[in-house]
């Protein structure tokens, strides 16, 4: 890779975090990466708003006010108002909050789950291997959408408060996203059990475990981060999908799927599209910068697996 | 001199599609404490699986021991249960590979590699272990110890790997150092080095070798007692001297000409006609008789058994029956 020339700054960036070489390499390939990069601006954009935008907001506690409803974008709701008054930039920003966030934890639960249960059952194969693939198996034969509205739909029946319905989601995100991750996983343990440097792990007379987590999974990890990281593209997606059925969670709690619900009529689609726009707008930039940046990170830290 | 290790009867079969390959078939020998054992014979003649059946590296389904015994130290290594057999391996046993730069996981770093068995073994700190790591880089002779310790292996080459390998080989002091090929995959100079290096660590150490390799010159340096194997068969055996000065078995004689010699060019090397046997369509023979310039009637039909022929070498082959048998 021709990175040689004209690289000052980006060197100083590599080096300041002190890692190791192929850390470094990977941090001055991915920064020459200009689409991946632009992804990853988005996204630190959209974190940024979200979380320290509401900060300055006059309007965060959420307050019903009649004399503001359905305003038009203006220069004091700069993204207009609500049915109930409420400032639509404000909620995109909070919405944006619990988005993320369980984009966000639903991807670490998942990856959690899914390296673990893949590591196990590739390393181990045998019985735990045929209960744990197909189990998984089992997940992904049903699609997804379907089973997230079966259990969203559970969650309503059950009269779970709303305030837990967030943590909830988050579960059932990672229930239906860690199958995809465990196969993955486990493919890679398959072949790397198998490598010669494992042989000579069992010579030194390692334990399992001590094989399992400190040899094997640490040649995974760049096969985890990018996965992680197109997960949460689709976790938010998902979220939204839920939340705009109302089978996510629920308002007052504002999501971008349930902030787009809000416009779930004619009057409100053609008259007032300052409602709809934004959370819609909010979704699609930080899904498409995610998988922009996830595939960006593929090419650097997994070349060997292209699409 | 004590045995450490007593092999006997040692039979590691492959269960294939297409049958059954006694890779190793009925071998039985002896390391004794200090010394240095090498096992010598083509590809595929059953050395490295000899090393792995040690180790308990063969795995089923694939393969079996599927009879002998292996006494090290007076404890049936086969029969232990997997706890004691893992704090041995490593600790007492230890071994290093043909292939140094895929035998060192590349994620790890260099120091860390060298500090595990360390820590498992002998239960030091992260701190002391790190010293001692450092301590032994040093020793199998890399300069810049500490830089060393934290480089990946692909930062280094070839024959440092090995040195790196060897190093965690005998971190923890062990008795007896298994070594399968270690200097095949290195250049010529490095090999030496290597050698060196090994017989200089038994002498401080006073462990026992076995050493596993293709190659005589790497024999006649490094072994007191040699072993031949053909076939997953001990073919002949002896002391290193004896052997090289007086072989018996046609086989060794083949091996020992097909070696050139430095400084004097000869029209055309020698070589071994026919190619080793398919080990699933061994008969009832001498499975060398095909390729055996003094092949008789008998060696078709029976096979020879390993006798002991005098000067403490023992021969496999039906020649020297006839002579016991004549005499």
């Amino acid at each position: 890779m021709a990175v040689n020339s004209s690289l000052a700054p980006v060197r100083r960036a590599g080096a300041a975090s002190g890692r190791s070489s192929l850390f470094r390499q990977s941090v001055r390939r991915l920064l020459h990466n200009k689409l991946a990069m632009s992804g990853f601006v988005v996204v630190l954009f959209m974190f940024a708003l979200c979380f320290v935008g509401p900060l300055f907001s006059p309007y965060t506690d959420n307050k019903i006010n009649m004399a503001m409803m359905n305003k038009a974008p203006g220069l004091k709701h700069w993204l207009g108002t609500d049915a109930l008054g409420r400032d639509i930039l404000t909620r995109v920003m909070q919405a944006g909050r619990i988005s993320l966030t369980v984009g966000l934890a639903s991807m670490v639960l998942s990856v959690f789950i899914g390296a673990l249960l893949g590591a196990v059952a590739g390393y181990y194969r045998g019985v735990a291997d045929q209960i744990i693939m197909r189990v998984a198996d089992l997940l992904l034969t049903i699609p997804g959408l379907p089973l997230l509205f079966i259990f969203g739909a559970l969650l309503s029946e059950w009269k779970i408060p709303t305030d837990y319905r967030m943590y909830i989601v988050m579960l059932m995100l990672s229930i239906v996203n860690w199958p995809g991750m465990a196969r993955m996983v486990r493919g890679q343990m398959l072949s790397l059990r198998e490598r010669e440097f494992m042989q000579a792990a069992v010579v030194l007379g390692l334990r399992d475990r001590r094989k399992l987590f400190n040899h094997l999974l640490p040649n995974i990890i760049p096969l985890l981060i990018v996965m992680a990281t197109l997960n949460i593209g689709g976790a938010i997606l998902s979220e939204s999908v839920l939340s705009f059925f109302g089978l996510g969670v629920m308002p007052p709690t504002p999501t971008w799927g349930n902030m787009i619900d809000a416009a779930n009529n004619m009057i409100d689609f053609q008259q007032r599209p300052w409602l709809w726009i934004p959370p819609g707008l909010s979704i699609f930039a930080t899904v498409i910068a995610i998988n922009i940046f996830g595939d960006g990170l593929r090419d650097v830290l997994d070349p060997k697996q292209k699409r | 001199m004590n045995n450490l290790m007593r092999i006997d009867g040692l039979s590691t079969h492959f269960f294939t599609e297409d049958g059954e390959v006694k890779a190793v078939d009925d071998v039985s020998f002896r390391v004794r404490e200090g010394e240095t054992v090498c096992i010598v014979g083509e590809s595929g003649c059953g050395k490295s699986v000899t090393a792995m059946s040690i180790m308990g590296l063969v795995e089923s389904p694939g393969g079996k021991v599927t009879s002998g015994s292996i006494e090290f130290q007076g404890e049936d290594l086969l029969q232990l249960d997997k706890h004691t057999l893992r704090s041995m391996r490593g600790h007492e046993l230890a071994m290093i590979f043909q292939e140094p730069m895929s035998s060192l996981n590349p994620v790890i770093k260099i120091g860390e590699q060298i500090m595990e068995p360390l820590r498992v073994h002998l239960k030091l700190n992260k701190k002391e272990a790190r010293a001692k790591a450092i301590e032994l880089i040093s020793q199998v002779g890399i300069s810049r110890p500490e830089q060393i310790a934290d480089s990946y292996p692909h930062e280094l080459s070839g024959g440092m790997l090995q040195r790196i390998m060897i190093a965690i080989a005998i971190s923890c002091g062990p008795k007896l150092l298994i070594a399968d090929e270690p200097t095949t995959a290195l250049d010529v100079t490095i090999q030496a080095q290597i050698l060196d290096m090994l017989r200089q660590f038994k002498a401080d150490s006073g462990m026992s070798i076995l050493l596993i390799t293709h190659d005589l010159g790497v024999v006649a340096e490094m072994a007191d007692y040699v072993i031949v194997m053909y076939s997953g068969k001990i073919v002949e055996e002896g002391e290193v001297v004896e052997l090289f000065s007086n072989p018996k078995h046609p086989y060794t004689r083949g091996l020992l000409k097909s070696k050139p010699v430095i400084n004097q060019r000869q029209e055309e090397l020698y070589s071994i006609p026919g190619q080793v046997p398919n080990p699933l369509e061994l008969a009832p023979s001498c499975y060398f008789h095909d390729r055996c310039e003094h092949c008789m009637p008998v060696c078709r039909s029976k096979q020879p058994v390993l006798q002991d022929v005098g000067n403490g070498q023992k021969v496999s082959c039906w020649l020297y029956e006839e002579a016991l048998i004549h005499a």
